[in-house]
């Protein structure tokens, strides 16, 4: 191999990696423009109105820019202890919370700035004729929850033990999405999904209230990432949340009060 | 020709050699990194836990049944587009080989409009008392939805490879087309479709999103391993790490063992190639 050769084949393998790099650009707040960024993740349930408290928030604060991210809770607490670039995080549940509370990652303490029951939807002609809590249990009723080892399948069981209603599902999905996924296309007679999916699924599902649904409530808290560059904006994103504006988009969405 | 394979060229630049340890390390690095992650002392326990067993035998429940409906379906398939000759043959083949690009999630929604509740066949197969929504059946429907490509592709290459000579000459000497393929074409091209078998029954065994959104998710009968992995990293990554592990062990021995790439060229167990491979006869 001439040199010369030699030279650009080892600038070809040089370049590849920092060809990869550039692929994840746009990650890493704040160097932008010179402004401030705000890194929120937060649980996919959150989509909606978190989309426009943080419209709302970059209004207000000119300068600021707002990033969101949306996921699973516990693979947003997974990403942020495995190094991603968070600043705040808002969880469906406390647990996941706690997950990263244990490995020392939340700034202060977390505080509840909503609640999530959940509620029975069926396909808008109700075909397996659902009244109930109870009637998801009838024979023949094909009924899909979340699976326990998530936050919607855990809280579903809390109502089977509380109401001595035994489900047999013929699905437990890994998600809520999932769950009414299979409602809406028609597949599931039934679901068990949170109010708020019900509520941003409008008229492609019926729900069906039930007063049991009280007995599982899910907290959703919020909290600062100690490893945050830019905490005096994580602190003013986390007071707009729970700020009365914050809550008002929240009970628009179809959130409770903590 | 014939030429031994040990003194086959093998002038290959150093800077192939080079990228090609890059492209290498692209896929042992995360694998590595994942064994890394293991927890050794659990991880008996963990792969050995009923529902771990229960998707482990499932996924290979349904990935040999699927193997067997692409085997049924692709070899014709494969027959068609490599030795027929018929207007729209290449669009045939462009949709044959639509799974492979297609996300397996769209591949699940189009299961779904065709053969759940509300699909196409849906409420004609419920009038016939079949229900493929959240059984079993539909987590092989899928899996041979997104694995059929691989067994064509390895096949109609190998037909096209092995070329219709011989075919040809059995025809010449009275062989009816059914007696031509069963014992001229299909002996010929007997590694590729093993290999495009073993190929399909991996693609199966690793098959998730187009179960999910089709099949659902229930132990035993639709939460195949990548499905259970999927769901314990909700909650205990140690498990989803130790079945992650588990799926690739199983998929390196499937594949390892069985699958042995395509052919080199006069190095391949058929009678010696020509140069008039293609051959039209």
């Amino acid at each position: 191999m001439s040199p010369v050769r030699k030279a650009s084949a080892l600038l070809l393998a040089a370049a590849l990696p920092l060809a990869l790099a550039g692929c994840g650009g746009a990650s890493g707040g704040g160097a932008a423009g010179g402004g401030t960024t705000v890194s929120v993740f937060a649980a996919a349930s959150l989509k909606a109105p978190f989309t426009q408290l943080a419209e709302q928030f970059e209004a207000d604060n000119p300068g600021t820019t707002v990033t969101l991210s949306f996921a699973g809770s516990s693979d947003l607490a997974t990403q942020i202890s495995q190094g991603a670039p968070a600043d705040v995080f808002a969880s469906a549940d406390t647990k996941n919370m706690a997950k990263l509370g244990d490995a020392g990652l939340v700034e202060g303490s977390p505080r509840a700035f909503a609640t999530n029951v959940l509620t029975i939807v069926v396909p808008p002609a109700n075909p397996a004729s659902i009244g109930s809590f109870a009637d998801l249990a009838n024979p023949g009723v094909k009924t899909v929850i979340c699976a326990a080892q998530v936050p919607c399948g855990a809280a579903a069981k809390t109502l089977e033990q509380g109401t001595g209603t035994t489900l047999q599902p013929v699905s437990e999905e890994s998600s809520v999405t999932d769950v009414l996924g299979k409602v809406v296309s028609g597949e599931a007679d039934a679901g068990l999904v949170y109010v708020t999916d019900a509520k941003a699924a409008g008229d492609k599902v019926r729900e069906i209230r039930f007063p049991e649904a009280a007995e599982a409530v899910n907290t959703y808290p919020i909290a600062a990432v100690r490893t945050s560059k830019n905490k005096d904006a994580a602190a003013a994103f986390i007071a707009a949340v729970t700020g009365s504006e914050g809550q008002q988009v929240l009970r628009g969405a179809g959130f409770g009060t903590p | 020709m014939g030429r031994p394979r040990g003194n086959a060229y093998s002038g290959i630049p150093r800077w192939v050699v080079a990228v090609a340890a890059v492209g290498a390390l692209l896929v042992l690095l995360p694998l590595a990194a994942m064994v890394a992650r293991v927890n050794w002392p659990q991880f008996i326990p963990l792969v050995t836990s009923e529902s771990s067993l229960t998707a482990l035998g499932l996924s290979l429940r349904t990935a040999t049944a699927s193997t067997a409906l692409c085997v049924l379906f692709g070899v014709p398939l494969a027959l068609v587009l490599a030795r027929g000759d018929f207007p729209g043959q290449r669009l045939l083949r462009a949709f044959v080989l639509l799974p492979l690009v297609l996300p397996p999630v769209v591949g699940g929604l189009a299961l779904l409009y065709a053969f759940g509740r509300q699909g196409l066949l849906g409420r004609s197969l419920e009038i016939a008392g079949l229900q493929i929504a959240f059984s079993t059946t539909a987590v092989v429907l899928a899996q041979t939805f997104v694995a059929l490509p691989f067994l064509v592709v390895s096949l109609e290459g190998a037909l096209r490879s092995a070329g219709s000579r011989y075919e040809a000459v059995a025809a010449t000497l009275g062989a009816r087309p059914t007696t031509v393929l069963r014992r001229v074409t299909l002996p010929l091209v007997l590694p590729g479709l093993a290999s495009g078998a073993v190929l399909s029954f991996a693609r199966c065994l690793g098959e998730f999103g187009a179960t999910l959104t089709f099949a659902g998710s229930l132990q035993g009968v639709t939460r195949t391993l990548p499905l259970e992995i999927y769901l314990q990293r909700e909650a205990d990554a140690d498990a989803a790490v130790a079945l992650s592990l588990l799926l690739v062990v199983v998929a390196v021995v499937v594949v390892g063992l069985s699958y042995r790439g395509p052919a080199p060229a006069g190095t391949g167990s058929r009678p010696a190639r020509s140069a008039g491979g293609q051959g039209t006869a």
